[in-house]
């Protein structure tokens, strides 16, 4: 299976997410923003980072660069994708997800291992996960504030769209504690934490049972392999 | 309410990565008509009242000493919107 | 306006009386003299530029130099073997193996950060990176060492959020790991703190680059971020000499950083060296183009033809002087081939990144440059960048040294029951320098590039640079101004045990040095003393510790009002680790293991946190240093990591014993149960004196029980005092504690709301 990983400049965690590809037995596959070639990919991850400095609106210049028209009618045709953190912003801003991502609402940069709730366990990237399993993923933001209208708020919860709500600790002032998004087929997934950071034992968050050794977040890649593998 | 509204600008001698980024953008869209942009800060004071002299004074104050930061910031036009 | 007026090589020569504002340029009457006598003639307003910015403190090193030689001089073959490339360079370069080397600096943007902590510090980051870039390194991580004024002042606040926004902005969107650092408050760094910010890149062997222009016909070439008014504040006298009325306004003396265009760079310098498409290549940092022509220039066969019309601008007001002195950021200088530049400038197209070729490199021995068809500059480059003035500044003996000496914390009370011991050790740990500082740390991505295996707050940050073999590098900074402030000499050896010793506590094996010397005004001989001693030390500590000084910076000028800072040499020490799985954290994962105390321990408090934070005390003389013992201990952390007999590992340091203790306790929320009754009679000490002597050459380990055996033999074999001195605990369901037996018990819970508090109360939560 082959994932395609997008780099904007300023992307980040680029080769993170291509690590965990590689890690949970995918082929990763680098894509280039200003392409208008998805190289036939089965699965796409919009990574991590400040695209353009995401000094206008976090993700909006870099949803409008040439390989995001692809990636737009991909996703509406059914493909999956990710949208880490940066790349959630970047659906968000191509209106793939509904909402908005705002500064944390104590005004600063953070990161944290975060708890979160998984709520909807049935997208193409969390199927290997139980629905009300309590994962732990790094968080690393600035703008990670989820703000969507009382509208949107409601239908997201009606139509259980929140894939993943913050436990704990709210870190960024996000609405109903909303860490993440699906859309109503299930392709498409935008969250603010990192779950490529917590693929590797040794370099994860800190766990009971040792330091550094957690990797709830290679489900999601193992989770999208399998709804290739399924499909095809 | 009236309003007093405050622009403030980043200094025209020093770099504004925002502007830069954006001007990048609309090039790179395609966009010939402008050959440059800057991203500046506007503020809106609620004014609980009337806006006396006193009052104004002291908006100005403000936008030169907290609401900008003289080192790397102008304050473009303090004005009052009724 | 009217048109400028360009001082020409031939204007200059044709009026020779012309005066020159070179005082409010920083020059003295001598150097100015000097400058005539090099030319034979006066020199242009552009030359007098570029002059007037090599030759400062910062980019000179006037008054450090004749000290600094003693890096150079006191070597062994053991420091040099591992150094592929050492001081004078953009940053030193260490062989790591596998083909691997690290290259890593820290350097000091103090001043700006004061004056607008948010861009000073931003474009602190952004500058230490650059040096890195610019030996063919990628970047992967970076560093900070900051002091700050006393934490309750209004002000302090002020800066504390700009510094700390402005690094987690730079930081954070170039996308480089904060692996650690320190943040110390003191009221002497009140209006003026310290910003010394560290960068480390990993290379092949085969990718070093290095700042030479070489190979006549080769093109001088400038790209990145495009030239503006930035940070040339001084440069402004000059336009106004050389503009009629209605000249330009004052320059800002700031600069304004962009991480993203720093982030491009990055990338594209990278593609470019892969490329095999540069022959040399230097960052723009102080001095901007008058720095990377001049050095380049000195470095590589000697002379260079450039045109300044060439130079893209962002305002095309600037007149020549701007051009030539400013600092603005992201900006880089190659030297490539000309059959290559086409390559070149593919690369530079495909990142988005300006480009223009200025000139090249030529055999004449003079830097020329040209503007508006007139010649401005025409100079022998090494006496711009290497051949600058050297002082050997009066020095003296502090008057008031001696009677501080004299003024020992020995004669202090000590507590001796429970309740004062347990009463001076919350106090410690609610105290500003010992505060947890993760208000600070976590605002920095430590995660991204995948490869951190330790980061604050353990000892030292790790990260791993080879993903198959597991090979890494560990670092860490240190410098304890109250130490030196008593004795420059042992202040400075003890900042580098320090660091020595956190590194070695992570189970790597420290191999090289950079640092970053923070003083008062050279022209005050007490301070010239506390400098000279500070160096001595340093290069005598790494002498006998056998690590190499591979690069640094210098910087003076430290004070607030009329009273210099402490003497602050910030050290920073780099190890290597031949697999990052086998790291060791501070604090102990596990219950049920021993904890083992390594090293004697003497009363020793003078300068220490217990009698600054407890009675406010500063007298006496610093902590005995001994290298010999620092090494020994170093030797062993490694040889028991390699073996895998730690669970955790810490370095005893401020606060002593019982800061230890607490820090190891609250990483991981496992406690622990602690007789020292052995210890206080082994040592002949009273329990104060256990708990907050700040001895070198100490550390605590958490051995699981297996390994018991394996480890007392460890010791035996290399005769290190080392003593059982507890075992950690899981303690009641109530919750863990730290349980001095026969002291005192503190629940887990108390000791991390205390050692929370003192930031997040001044800060925010």
């Amino acid at each position: 299976m082959r994932i395609g990983v997008v780099t904007f400049p300023g992307s980040l965690d680029d080769r993170d997410a291509q690590r965990a590809v590689r890690l949970a037995g995918g082929e990763p596959v680098p894509l280039w923003h200003g392409s208008h070639d998805l190289e036939g990919v089965d699965a796409i991850v919009l990574p991590g980072g400040f695209s353009y400095g995401d000094y206008l609106r976090c993700g909006a210049i870099a949803a409008r660069s040439p390989i995001m028209s692809e990636v737009i009618d991909a996703a509406n045709a059914g493909l999956p994708v990710l949208g880490i953190c940066n790349g959630f912003q970047i659906l968000v801003e191509a209106h793939l997800l509904p909402g908005g991502l705002i500064r944390n609402d104590h005004g600063s940069f953070v990161c944290r291992d975060q708890v979160l709730r998984v709520e909807n366990a049935s997208t193409a990237w969390t199927n290997g996960f139980a629905e009300g399993q309590e994962i732990t993923i790094p968080l690393k933001n600035g703008e990670g504030g989820f703000i969507a209208s009382a509208e949107d708020l409601k239908r997201l919860e009606g139509e259980g769209l929140v894939a993943f709500r913050y436990v704990g600790v709210n870190p960024n002032g996000s609405l109903d504690d909303i860490a993440g998004l699906t859309n109503p087929r299930g392709n498409v997934v935008g969250l603010m934490p990192h779950p490529e950071h917590a693929s590797e034992p040794g370099f994860g968050p800190d766990t009971p049972a040792a330091m550094r050794s957690g990797v709830d977040g290679l489900t999601f890649f193992t989770s999208v392999l399998a709804h290739r593998m399924a499909a095809a | 309410m009236p309003t007093i509204v405050v622009d403030v600008m980043p200094k025209a001698e020093l770099l504004d990565p925002a502007g830069k980024a954006v001007a990048g953008a609309l090039h790179r869209l395609g966009d010939t008509a402008f050959s440059g942009v800057r991203i500046g800060k506007r503020f809106e004071l609620t004014v609980d009242g009337e806006v006396t002299d006193a009052v104004l004074a002291r908006a100005r104050e403000l936008a030169s000493e907290m609401l900008s930061n003289s080192v790397i910031e102008d304050v473009i036009a303090v004005s009052v919107d009724e | 306006m009217s048109t400028p007026v360009v001082d020409s090589v031939s204007n200059a020569a044709a009026t020779p009386g012309k005066e020159q504002p070179y005082e409010a340029l920083g020059l003295k009457p001598d150097e100015y003299a000097r400058i005539r006598e090099l030319l034979g003639r006066r020199p242009t307003s552009g030359e007098l530029a570029m002059y007037s910015v090599m030759w400062s403190e910062h980019c000179s090193y006037k008054s450090s130099k004749v000290h600094l030689r003693q890096f150079g001089q006191k070597v062994s073959p053991e420091m040099t073997k591992n150094l592929m490339v050492g001081m004078g360079e953009n940053a030193g370069v260490v062989d790591i193996g596998e083909g691997w080397a690290v290259t890593f600096k820290i350097e000091s943007h103090n001043h700006p950060s004061y004056i607008e902590p948010f861009q000073g510090a931003a474009t602190g980051v952004g500058g230490i990176v650059r040096d890195i870039i610019s030996m063919g390194a990628r970047p992967v991580a970076v560093m900070d060492a900051l002091r700050f004024g006393a934490l309750g002042d209004p002000d302090t606040a002020r800066v504390v959020h700009g510094v700390v926004g402005g690094i987690s902005f730079y930081g954070n969107c170039l996308g480089l790991p904060n692996i650690g650092g320190e943040t110390r408050f003191d009221p002497v760094y009140q209006a003026n703190p310290l910003v010394n910010a560290l960068a480390v890149g990993v290379l092949r062997h085969e990718d070093l680059h290095l700042a030479n222009a070489r190979g006549v016909g080769n093109k001088v070439v400038l790209f990145g971020a495009r030239t503006g008014g930035d940070g040339i504040g001084g440069a402004s006298i000059l336009a106004s000499d050389t503009f009629s009325e209605g000249g330009p306004t004052k320059r800002p003396a700031v600069q304004v950083g962009d991480p993203f265009a720093e982030k491009v760079l990055i990338e594209c310098c990278l593609e470019l060296f892969a490329g095999g498409l540069v022959e040399g290549i230097q960052d723009l940092g102080a001095a901007g183009i008058s720095c990377a022509t001049s050095e380049l220039a000195s470095n590589g066969d000697g002379g260079m033809r450039i045109s300044l019309d060439e130079v893209l601008l962002r305002d095309p007001t600037l007149t020549a002087e701007e051009i030539l002195m400013s600092e603005s950021q992201e900006r880089m200088m190659a030297i490539v081939q000309p059959s290559k530049l086409e390559g070149f400038l593919a690369v530079t197209k495909k990142w988005d990144v300006e480009t223009s070729v200025l000139g090249e490199v030529t055999d004449t021995g003079r830097l020329v440059i040209d503007w508006r068809g007139e010649t401005i500059v025409d100079v022998d480059p090494r006496t711009v960048a290497v051949d600058g003035p050297v002082y050997e500044r009066p020095v003296a003996y502090p008057a008031w040294l001696d009677q501080m000496q004299e003024n020992s914390a020995a004669t202090l009370p000590r507590p001796a029951d429970g309740a004062g011991l347990r009463k001076d050790l919350l106090h410690l740990v609610n105290s500003a320098n010992i505060a947890d500082t993760s208000w600070v740390t976590s605002q920095y991505d430590k995660y991204v590039l995948g490869n951190t295996a330790l980061s604050y707050p353990d000892d030292g940050g790790m990260v791993r640079v080879d993903e198959r073999s597991g090979l890494g590098f560990a670092l860490a900074t240190d410098a304890n101004g109250r130490y030196c402030y008593l004795d420059p000499y042992a202040g400075a050896q003890l900042a580098l045990a320090e660091a020595y010793r956190n590194v070695a506590v992570t189970g790597a094996t420290p191999v090289a040095v950079s640092d970053c010397l923070n003083f008062g005004s050279p022209e005050n001989p007490e301070v010239m003393w506390q400098f000279s001693r500070a160096v001595e030390g340093l290069a005598d500590g790494c002498l006998a510790l056998g690590i190499p000084v591979t690069g640094g910076n210098v910087s003076f000028y430290n004070q607030t009002g009329d009273v210099p800072i402490h003497p602050t040499p910030v050290v920073a020490v780099l190890g290597t680790i031949d697999d990052v799985g086998r790291r060791v954290p501070s604090g102990w994962q596990d219950a049920g293991d021993n904890l083992y105390l390594l090293g004697a321990t003497a009363l020793e408090l003078d300068g220490s946190a217990w009698a600054g934070v407890v009675h406010g005390h500063l007298g006496g003389r610093p902590p005995a240093v001994d290298l010999g013992r620092e090494k020994a201990l170093a030797g062993l952390l490694a040889a028991g990591a390699h073996e895998g007999l730690f669970n955790a590992a810490h370095d005893l340091s401020d606060g002593g014993l019982g800061v230890a203790l607490v820090e190891g306790c609250l990483r991981f929320g496992v406690g622990a149960r602690i007789f020292l009754d052995e210890l206080l009679e082994r040592d002949g000490i009273d329990l104060a004196t256990a708990l907050f002597s700040e001895t070198g050459g100490r550390a605590i380990v958490a051995v699981p029980r297996e390994e018991d055996v394996k480890f007392t033999r460890l010791c035996e074999g290399r005769g290190y005092p080392v003593l059982r001195i507890g075992v950690t605990d899981a303690g009641p369901a109530s919750g863990a504690a730290l349980d001095v037996q026969g002291a005192f018990s503190i629940p887990l819970d108390e000791l991390g709301a205390a050692h929370r508090a003192p930031l997040r109360e001044a800060f925010g939560a």
